[in-house]
């Protein structure tokens, strides 16, 4: 039952367009959750990474939104973007997260994120009969490439924490 | 005159409330809150018309993050509380939340009663195998060699079955649930709301402070091999059986639910009276 891309049937461009706002927009609302987790554990540090990142997916959601032009992206998406195993691709896996998490943890959530995406809207491309949904889709490719790029260069700044991160000097209960 | 009835639809955000969640980050609760808001926009059920009655633990702090009426009663007693309004207020859509410690030791008697008596509505346990809020306790579902501080050696105690005892005792509806399945755990809540009658949902919901351990449950858990059934001898060799992973509903039983006529009594209570006159 772990996490899969499965996705609803995508038919044509609008039902592309709808399914993309709706990963983005899902993926806004579990950062913005993980980042109220982390403000209520005291982690300030992620408070911020998870509230920029919910930032950075919801201009995405609005760039969706203006390339559907009139078309009403937003009820679309309700109707039709519901995926099989509950998740949308791009939602940042909630059972990972930790109140002692770092940066680099919360980057590596994104970009396994980004990588599903990716993974998506590559199969649309492959499995695609109608040529605007391939053309767009294959766009979005580009553009989940990017991301994955991006969270790569982020995590540049962040190195991997030592094996012990989670060692808790005060921990909550003593389980040895 | 003409009247214009508004029929409006609902979102998982109507019944979330501002009420910022404490449970421990990675806590399966959170996929169970998500899990509750979309049963409820599924149905299309007002929000002033749902009431999620809890006892105590982190599972019931649940009726805070939701918009819908909500009692946050005493340990153990959430379903005495739900039954009580059930059975005064049938119009409203009830659903009662729980943990294993909660629902299965101080309120399990409780349990037995309530499935015995089969009031409509719903009653979710949200089972870690451990007491979370009071830091790690072995509740009645942990293995009886879980080894730690708190219990050396473990407990050695054989676990509760809650299905078999639910089946047993006479739920109407008995499925099992993953929190980390959020959209199957929504869709078996709403069924559970809409079946007539005690409804009862295990949802296997990880403990990741006190049992980093069930983290592996998501590749533990799989879909019930067989098809939901009615007949409660199958389903009893089915539970019986069951290896604790079977996610599903796995028993639709028809009982008739249990409501007392609203402001009538087979009995006249003032002759009654008369027979403790002194």
């Amino acid at each position: 039952m772990s996490k899969s891309p499965s996705a609803p049937k995508v038919a044509n461009l609008h039902d592309l367009l709808a399914v993309a706002y709706q990963i983005e927009i899902d993926a806004v609302e579990r950062y913005k959750l993980l980042a109220d987790q982390m403000e209520t554990h005291n982690n300030p540090e992620l408070v911020k990474v998870f509230r920029d990142l919910a930032r950075a997916e919801g201009i995405h959601g609005e760039e969706i939104r203006r390339l559907a032009g009139d078309f009403d992206v937003v009820a679309h998406a309700r109707e039709i973007a519901k995926f099989a195993q509950g998740e949308s691709p791009e939602e940042a896996e909630l059972g990972s997260a930790h109140y002692l998490m770092t940066p680099w943890h919360a980057l590596q959530l994104s970009l396994a994120g980004e990588k599903r995406a990716l993974a998506y809207f590559t199969s649309i491309v492959e499995t695609a009969k109608d040529p605007k949904v391939k053309e767009m889709a294959a766009e979005l490719v580009e553009e989940e490439a990017e991301h994955v790029s991006l969270v790569h260069r982020l995590l540049r700044r962040y190195p991997e924490p030592s094996k012990n991160w989670a060692e808790d000097l005060d921990p909550p209960v003593s389980q040895e | 005159m003409t009247m214009n009835i508004e029929t409006r639809t609902y979102k998982q955000a109507d019944y979330k409330s501002d009420v910022k969640p404490i449970w421990c980050p990675g806590c399966g609760d959170y996929h169970v809150l998500m899990s509750f808001t979309r049963a409820f926009a599924q149905l299309g059920l007002p929000p002033e018309e749902i009431v999620v009655v809890s006892g105590i633990g982190c599972s019931s702090r649940i009726p805070a993050y939701t918009n819908c009426y909500g009692f946050h009663g005493v340990h153990g007693r959430s379903l005495a509380l739900a039954a009580g309004l059930k059975v005064t207020r049938p119009d409203l859509t009830v659903v009662v939340a729980s943990g294993d410690g909660d629902g299965y030791s101080i309120g399990g008697n409780h349990f037995l009663h309530a499935c015995r008596r089969n009031v409509d509505m719903t009653y979710v346990v949200m089972d870690n195998h451990i007491y979370g809020m009071t830091k790690g306790q072995p509740s009645p579902t942990t293995e009886p060699e879980f080894d730690t501080a708190l219990s050396p050696g473990g407990t050695k105690v054989r676990p509760f079955h809650p299905l078999v005892v639910a089946l047993a005792s006479g739920a109407n509806f008995i499925a099992r649930c993953f929190s980390g399945d959020p959209n199957q755990t929504a869709d078996v809540l709403a069924e559970a709301i809409r079946h007539p009658g005690f409804s009862f949902v295990e949802i296997l919901s990880p403990c990741v402070t006190f049992r980093p351990d069930e983290k592996a449950w998501k590749e533990q858990v799989h879909a019930a091999p067989v098809t939901e059934t009615s007949d409660q001898g199958k389903a009893a060799r089915r539970l019986m059986t069951d290896d604790g992973f079977n996610i599903g509903i796995l028993y639709r039983g028809n009982r008739t639910p249990y409501q007392p006529a609203a402001g009538k009594s087979d009995f006249d209570l003032s002759e009654l009276e008369k027979d403790f006159e002194l």
